[in-house]
């Protein structure tokens, strides 16, 4: 492995400075579950990792209406906070299913959104949350809508300086339910063969004013299928409709077949994926 | 060339202070620097659990963690599990249902387990299958390890 210098950051002046001076040469670290294995397994080399887990304002954690994450908040003490976990059930779907304790304890959900892997469980959730990225570094602040983040596997928006700061997930609204799903050989410990989040909004008569599908594991990024959600607005939240929107998910999606399913099943699990999630979304938006 | 990164810290209890290379990780510093030897590397990425260690309170792969980070910090491992006085419970317990046989995923075990009863002194079988699911065990097939928990928490 290449050597690298380790720097504890304490302010984000300091983490934009370090990462102004190496270009692609530093990265941030949260919580190591990812970057050390990558970088131990030569994937690239760093000069510098800077350690941002001491910069205040990215361990933000404040619901106020609205929910602000800063980017080294642990999965752990996000699904911890009762608060949270009353407001956005949706969201603690996915931090308690990925991998155990030991990486909940360390990994957060912007870490998971910047390695931008297909399969990253909290990036489909946030999706359907319409979480808006707040991007900082030397050059400036800028705001990116999460679906708009990745841009193939492995890869996202972040140019050389850059670095996310915090995720803001807007107040649920009246009617608002969220829900993810994934699909693993195993029970726990695995990486989804396929996932989706789903989102429903309902009005006083329960028709869905609004739906968001996001599906994860079945395409170079994760899939944000908008033609579901302009099947399902107006409508009744019915499980033929679901059906309906979980066809429309089985053409959406371009899965690769891998070690860990083929094309045809996870088609097949998107179909299946959207229809329980968007089912289970609508039980929380009418109990919520 | 990197310079070698100054870390104070507590681990089980006692003030440690030392030299460690900034890219060398919890589990090389503990094991290579600090003689630390009874936490354990498996699979080195994140996957096992064998290298488990107590970290400001919360269980973590001291793989994935560099040592420069737990400056500062408290650092809880196997070596500090037993007293003077005899084995933790969970270690009796471990002992007497055969929770191990090759022994390299036990240590981890046993501190995750540590962790989940001094957090939840009552979790049901299915919360302890969930919280251990980041050890695995290649020997027992997990029942008596399970069984071992258990154990500890009736005589508790």
């Amino acid at each position: 492995m290449h050597p690298f210098d380790y720097v504890a950051a304490t302010s984000i002046a300091e983490v934009n400075s370090i990462l102004a001076q190496h270009g692609n040469r530093a990265r941030p670290l949260v919580g190591g579950t990812d970057l050390l294995v990558q970088l131990r397994g030569g994937r690239f080399d760093l000069d510098a990792v800077v350690d941002i887990k001491g910069v205040p304002e990215a361990n933000v954690l404040e619901l106020n209406g609205a929910l602000k994450m800063g980017s080294a908040v642990p999965l752990a003490v996000m699904y911890e906070d009762q608060a949270v976990r009353d407001a956005y059930p949706g969201l603690i779907d996915c931090a308690e299913l990925i991998g155990g304790i030991q990486i909940q304890s360390r990994a957060s959900m912007a870490a998971n959104l910047c390695n931008s892997t297909p399969s990253g469980d909290t990036i489909c959730p946030m999706i359907v949350h319409s979480a808006q990225v707040n991007i900082t570094g030397a050059n400036g602040d800028r705001t990116v809508a999460v679906e708009d983040f990745c841009t193939g596997p492995g890869r996202n928006v972040l140019e050389d300086g850059e670095w996310v700061l915090d995720i803001v997930f807007p107040a649920p609204a009246s009617g608002f339910g969220a829900a993810y799903e994934r699909f693993i050989p195993r029970n726990e410990m695995d990486i989804a063969v396929a996932g989706a989040a789903s989102s429903v909004t309902l009005d006083g008569s329960g028709k869905i004013t609004d739906a968001l599908v996001a599906l994860a594991s079945v395409g170079p990024t994760p899939v944000f299928v908008t033609a579901i959600t302009d099947l399902l607005v107006g409508k009744e939240p019915t499980e033929e409709n679901f059906v309906a929107a979980g066809k429309i998910a089985y053409d959406a999606v371009s899965p690769i077949s891998d070690m860990r399913g083929t094309i045809e099943q996870r088609r097949h699990l998107s179909g299946v994926l959207t229809r329980r999630t968007l089912t289970k979304a609508t039980e929380r938006a009418k109990a919520g | 060339m990197v310079d070698k990164v100054h870390v104070k810290t507590t681990i089980n209890g006692q003030e440690y202070e030392f030299l460690v290379e900034p890219y060398m990780s919890l589990l090389e510093t503990l094991r290579d620097v600090l003689n630390l030897t009874g936490t354990k590397e498996g699979c080195n990425d994140g996957n096992c659990g064998a290298c488990t260690v107590e970290m400001n309170g919360r269980i973590v792969d001291s793989c994935c963690v560099l040592g420069a980070e737990v400056n500062g910090g408290t650092i809880n491992t196997i070596e500090g599990m037993a007293t003077a006085e005899g084995l933790h419970p969970l270690q009796q317990a471990f002992l007497e249902e055969a929770a191990l046989q090759c022994g390299i995923c036990t240590p981890g075990f046993l501190i995750s387990a540590k962790s989940l009863l001094e957090r939840e002194p009552d979790a049901d079988e299915h919360r302890i299958r969930y919280w251990l699911a980041g050890n695995l065990c290649r020997c027992t097939g997990y029942d008596k390890i399970i069984k071992a928990v258990q154990k500890t928490q009736a005589t508790a």
